[in-house]
C-alpha cells in the first residue's frame, strides 16, 4: 500500500536542530534551512519486516542476554500502541529500544561510567507491533546516569525508541521517560522540545492495570507517527 | 468556537545519543545478541543490476568526523521499484530488502556499503527522477533525524533533469548530493555544517 501523502511534519513541535544547551547540537546542526519535498515515491514507501525477522526472545530484556541469571533491577513492563495521527493503529511495524541498565551503565564498549555492567543485561529489544498496533517489551527500568555536558549533567531514566510505520518519512526515533522523574524537567536533550505538552508525550504513565501482581510494574507509553493524506480531491481516475 | 480538530500530534523526536548502536546495531556496540542483525544487507544476493560500493564520510561543522553517526539506507530496485511497502513490491527480487544500517569505523569515522545500483523512480507528476539512495541519519547532537539523498556522478543527464535536484535555487549547493564515481566505487561525503554544508530535506 502507498500512502496518497503525509501530513506535514510540525517542526515546531519537533526540537529544532540547534539547543546550544545540549551542546553536541551546536557542531551538528545545518546552518542552512531543509529544503520542503512534496513526497514522492521516494519517502512514501517504507522497509517491511517479519516475523522471520526476530526471535521469540527480543522483546523480553530480562531473558534476552540472561547468562545464567537474572538482571538486577525493577522489574517492568512497557506496553503501548502505535497509531497514527488520525489515530489509526501501525499494524506489524517494527519497534526497537535500547536502554542502560538499572545502574545507568550501557553496554557499548565507548560508555566508561563507572556504575557496572550487567553481565545478565544485553539492553536491546525488538518487536514488531500486533494486527491492531500493540506491542510489549519486558525489561528492567533502567537507571538515570551523567553525562559531558555542563558538568554535573544527568539524563533522566529513558529507554530510546525506534519505529517505522510504513513510510521511510515516518522514520522516527525518540526516548520515553517516566511518570514522576524529577530529571525530567532540567534535562537539557529533554529540554530541546520547546512545547511541554510535547514534552508530556513522551512520559509513559505508570500503568497499574497492567502490571502483573508479585512480579512486573508496568508502563503505558503510546507512539505517534504521521497521519496519512486522504485526498479528496485530486486529479486521480481511481478517486480516493 | 469551533470544533476542535481530533487529530493526535507526533511523538516528538530525540536524539538517538551516543550509544545507538546498542539497540540498531549490537554487533558495533561489543555484543552479539541477536541471531540477525537488521539492515546488513541491503540488495540481497538475488538482485539485478550494478554492484556498488559507496564510501565516505559524515563531518561536522568544525571539519571533524562524525564517528557515531548511523545511517539509514532506503532505495528502489535496479528496475526502480521499491521493495516493502511500495505499490509494485512484489515485483522486486526475492531478498532485496531495498533497507540498510551503515555504521561508519569508530577509529577514522569513515563509512563503506555495498548494494546495487538504483534505478531511476517516477516522481510527482510523472517526472522522472535520477537514480538516488535515500539517507537517513542519526547521531548524539541531531535531534531529529535528518534526511538526504545520494544522486550519482556518472548519471549527469539524469541528475541534471532531477526534479529535486532542480528544487534547490543555489545551484551550486546540488553538487553536495552527487556522489563522485570511481569505476563501481561512489565517494559521498556529507557536511552538516558550514561551507560545503549538505542539503537536508524535510520530507
Amino acid at each position: 500500500m502507498i500512502a496518497t501523502d503525509l501530513y506535514q511534519r510540525d517542526r515546531t513541535w519537533h526540537p529544532p536542530a540547534l539547543t546550544p544547551d545540549y551542546k553536541t547540537s551546536v557542531a551538528r546542526a545545518p546552518r542552512l534551512p531543509l529544503l520542503s519535498l512534496q513526497t514522492s515515491a521516494s519517502e512514501l514507501t517504507g522497509p517491511t519486516f517479519g516475523h522471520t525477522d526476530i526471535a521469540a526472545l527480543d522483546n523480553d530484556l530480562i531473558r534476552n542476554y540472561a547468562h545464567g541469571g537474572d538482571p538486577i533491577g525493577e522489574r517492568i513492563i512497557v506496553h503501548g500502541r502505535v497509531l497514527d495521527e488520525n489515530a489509526r493503529p501501525v499494524p506489524n511495524t517494527l519497534v526497537e529500544i535500547w536502554q542502560a541498565n538499572a545502574g545507568g551503565r550501557y553496554r557499548h564498549k565507548k560508555d566508561s561510567y563507572l556504575a557496572p555492567i550487567d553481565p545478565n543485561f544485553g539492553g536491546c529489544g525488538r518487536t514488531l507491533t500486533d494486527a491492531n498496533g500493540f506491542y510489549s517489551f519486558r525489561t528492567v527500568k533502567p537507571g538515570a546516569y551523567p553525562w559531558r555536558n555542563w558538568v554535573n549533567n544527568w539524563r533522566p531514566a529513558h529507554i530510546h525508541v525506534s519505529v517505522f510505520g510504513t513510510a521511510f518519512a515516518q522514520r522516527l526515533i525518540t526516548q520515553m521517560y517516566f511518570e514522576g522523574d524529577p530529571l525530567i524537567a532540567k534535562c537539557p536533550i529533554v529540554q530541546t522540545i520547546p512545547d511541554p505538552r510535547a514534552i508530556d508525550q513522551l512520559v509513559a504513565a505508570l500503568d497499574m492495570n497492567a502490571s502483573v501482581p508479585l512480579d512486573a510494574i508496568a508502563y503505558k507509553f503510546d507512539i505517534v507517527l504521521r497521519g496519512t493524506r486522504s485526498t479528496y480531491f485530486e486529479n486521480r481516475p481511481e478517486g480516493n | 468556537m469551533a470544533q476542535p480538530l481530533s487529530y493526535l500530534k507526533e511523538s516528538p523526536s530525540q536524539t538517538a545519543g551516543p550509544y545507538v548502536h546498542i539497540g540498531l546495531a549490537p554487533g558495533d556496540a561489543g555484543f552479539d545478541i541477536y541471531a540477525t542483525e537488521l539492515g546488513r544487507d541491503i540488495a540481497g544476493p538475488n538482485a539485478a543490476g550494478a554492484r556498488i560500493t559507496v564510501t565516505g564520510t559524515v563531518t561536522d561543522g568544525t571539519g571533524a568526523p562524525v564517528k557515531d553517526v548511523l545511517i539509514e539506507v532506503w532505495q528502489a530496485n535496479a528496475a526502480g521499484i521499491y521493495p516493502g511497502t511500495g505499490p509494485d513490491a512484489a515485483k522486486v527480487e526475492q531478498g532485496f530488502r531495498g533497507w540498510g544500517r551503515v555504521v561508519p569505523d569508530f577509529d577514522t569515522g569513515q563509512f563503506r556499503f555495498n548494494t546495487v545500483k538504483p534505478g531511476p523512480v517516477m516522481g510527482r507528476n510523472a517526472r522522472p527522477m535520477a537514480p538516488h539512495l535515500n539517507l537517513w541519519l542519526v547521531a548524539r547532537g541531531l535531534n531529529i533525524g535528518l534526511n538526504t539523498r545520494m544522486y550519482f556522478g556518472d548519471e549527469p543527464a539524469a541528475n541534471a533533469a532531477d526534479p529535486v535536484l532542480n528544487l534547490i535555487e543555489q545551484a551550486h549547493r546540488r553538487a553536495t548530493l552527487i556522489a563522485r564515481a570511481e569505476g563501481s566505487t561512489y565517494h559521498f561525503d556529507i557536511c552538516l555544517q558550514g561551507d560545503a554544508e549538505t542539503v537536508f530535506f524535510d520530507v
